[in-house]
């Protein structure tokens, strides 16, 4: 893989990324022409650049984890290109795949899912090494390394320990050090703390904040969780039903919303107080159903402003302010 | 935040990280599977010394002190069990027979649990058209009738123990790799798993490194079972006169007490003991997989 073509070239890029699923097969099938897919991700355009720290917001169900999973070619995308540092991810294999392996990895949501069970911690955090091929002698210290890059004691405190043994913050740490222990360029960050109680959640945050900042990492953090995102995230970007519907510096998107959608979200915010009134939710329902392709603005059915215009035309993401982007036909 | 609090080095038994071991130590807790022990390494040391047990050759013919066949002779101190209408000490016939029992059981279970795992392993792994090859090619193995599929299997080779193995592997690994594939449909979507991707796992290591070891225990249930299926395989087989008659087993000693008319004469120390042997065998196969169950299944235990 060709390493840094030129300082200016995204780490990664994606354009018109779409990731469709197709239905459970089922016997009356046969006499239907075609099937609806459910369009989980849909011509997702977005740049990161080294050292840079992305947050991609939005509910449930919205595509947040797929698009991470295609960018780290865990899955492949049905449509659209990703360039890894100016490289196409989509034809790599073999050791050009290990290369991009031990660039880009994840961290995930459940740390108690995320370590096998019958792996000590000391052979989780050395399994990325043996798979990329990495010298043997040099395992132990890149582990201590990674150990101490999240904070957590010498690999002698962990001796003959399994996951089970472990809190769910010590765990999360673990599994952000088994992606720190492969020194890479870009990890996708799926919901890091959202299983953790919320006595640890600062601690790791603080963590991977410290991490990502001195080694200088390029970071996707996929969350729900606006405050999480206004915390690590200095670009943002949201997410509604496999569409990015705004992008903008973190800051002014959370200050200033455009798109209603947005606007939706922060007033969804709960506010730790029980005698405060609050105004009612300016929008409806539920997530609207992502399968088949509908015309115009998937939002539209929910939306408080739609127009007749947002029923036949699909808004494309434009640029309103220097940074900004919003794909909302009022806006 | 460098002041993590890590648990004692020192863990209390049974939660201890060896899953293997804290999964003995249930077995050992429950009575049943604790007798199914006892009745294996019973059976496995009686074969094992045989030879050493047997207080005659039991094909030999045995004569009284007046020269006569002894014939359907009772229990005695010089014949064990008694000796059959021809005159062979039954108490030898039982115990060799075990070793035949433990030969059939043991590479019946050992085809089985390989084939089963393998076949699961791949088909819940990749899934697609080796999963749809392998799955048809199971139910029809599973639509093939056992003992006719025998029987036509002796016609074909001689009449030969390894006839019932061969037909055990070939019948029962289909219900090993059903189980296996649907644990593994479930175990492929850990996260663990997708984690071993991300770090550069080839497909061969994540399913012989990161999921075979968490099926493993289903592979040794179901051999348990394959175990008892066999040796009552075996004896059905010899029963209906396919078995191999240079062999002794307890299915053959049951054919020769029924086809010599020893149940109406009610040498019970003819047919009793074989029945007996072979109900132990086969039951402890089904005690230790129920205790295996509740094992591999905590929400069983009451």
């Amino acid at each position: 893989m060709a390493t840094g073509l030129s300082a200016t070239t995204p780490l990664v890029e994606a354009r018109g990324l779409t990731k469709r699923f197709a239905p459970p097969a089922r016997l009356t099938d046969m006499f239907r022409k075609e099937r609806p897919h459910t369009h989980a991700v849909n011509k997702v355009d977005l740049t990161i650049s080294r050292g840079e720290s992305i947050g991609l917001l939005g509910e449930s169900g919205c595509g947040k984890t797929t698009t991470g999973r295609l960018l780290l070619k865990l899955i492949e995308p049905s449509a659209g290109d990703i360039l890894f540092d100016g490289t196409a991810v989509a034809g790599l294999a073999g050791p050009s795949l290990i290369d991009f392996r031990k660039r880009a990895q994840l961290v995930f949501q459940n740390p108690f899912d995320a370590l096998n069970p019958r792996f000590t911690i000391e052979r989780a955090l050395a399994e990325p090494l043996v798979n990329t091929g990495v010298e043997r002698a040099t395992h132990r210290d890149r582990v201590e390394k990674a150990l101490s890059q999240v904070r957590l004691p010498p690999l002698a405190r962990f001796e003959g320990l399994f996951p089970h043994q472990l809190s769910g913050g010590q765990l999360q740490r673990i599994v952000l050090a088994r992606a720190l222990v492969l020194e890479p360029d870009f990890i996708v960050a799926d919901e890091p703390v959202s299983m953790l109680d919320v006595s640890v959640r600062a601690g790791v945050l603080n963590v991977m904040r410290e991490v990502r900042a001195s080694l200088g990492l390029a970071a996707l953090y996929i969350s729900h969780d606006l405050a999480l995102v206004r915390y690590v995230c200095s670009r943002t970007l949201v997410m509604y039903l496999g569409r990015i519907v705004e992008e903008g510096p973190t800051e002014d998107l959370l200050k200033s919303p455009l798109h209603p959608y947005t606007r939706a979200l922060m007033k969804a915010v709960p506010v730790p107080r029980v005698d405060q009134s609050r105004d009612p939710l300016p929008i409806i329902g539920n997530v609207s159903d992502a399968r088949g392709q509908p015309k115009g603005c998937s939002f539209r059915d929910r939306c408080p402003l739609a127009i007749a215009r947002c029923a036949d035309d699909e808004p494309a993401l434009r640029s309103v302010a220097p940074g900004r982007r919003v794909a909302c036909h009022l806006v | 935040m460098a002041n993590v609090q890590m648990p004692a080095q020192s863990l209390p038994a049974g939660q201890g990280g060896n899953a293997f071991v804290a999964g003995l130590r249930r077995i050992l807790r429950d009575p049943f599977s604790v007798a199914a022990l006892v009745i294996y390494v019973l059976l496995v040391l009686v074969a094992i010394f045989a030879d050493q047990l047997m207080t005659h050759d039991p094909t030999q013919i045995q004569f009284r002190a007046n020269g006569r066949v002894a014939t359907n002779q009772p229990v005695s101190e010089a014949f064990l069990l008694g000796t059959t209408n021809l005159g062979r000490d039954i108490y030898s016939q039982l115990i060799a027979g075990s070793r035949n029992a433990l030969m059939v059981g043991v590479t019946a279970a050992i085809s089985v649990a390989a084939l089963g795992t393998l076949v699961g392993l791949l088909s819940g792994y990749f899934g697609g058209r080796i999963d749809a090859f392998l799955m048809r090619l199971a139910d029809v193995a599973l639509a093939i009738p056992f003992l006719p599929f025998v029987i036509v299997l002796s016609g074909f080779f001689r009449a030969n123990t390894w006839n019932v193995v061969i037909a055990v592997a070939l019948l029962l690994w289909p219900n090993t790799a059903r189980v296996i594939r649907s644990q593994v449909l479930t175990v492929k979507e850990r996260a663990y798993v997708e984690a071993a991707r991300v770090t550069g796992a080839s497909d061969l290591r994540i399913l012989f490194v990161h999921v075979a070891p968490n099926i493993l225990p289903l592979t040794f249930l179901y051999g348990s079972v394959a175990i008892g299926w066999a040796i009552l395989t075996e004896a059905a087989v010899s029963f209906v006169g396919f078995g191999d008659p240079s062999r002794i087993s307890w299915g053959f000693m049951l054919q020769d007490a029924f086809v010599s008319q020893a149940l109406s004469r009610g040498s019970w120390n003819w047919f009793l003991p074989p029945g007996i042997c072979i109900i132990m065998v086969v039951i402890a196969g089904f005690f230790l997989a129920r205790g295996a169950e509740e094992v591999l299944f905590p929400k069983l235990r009451s």
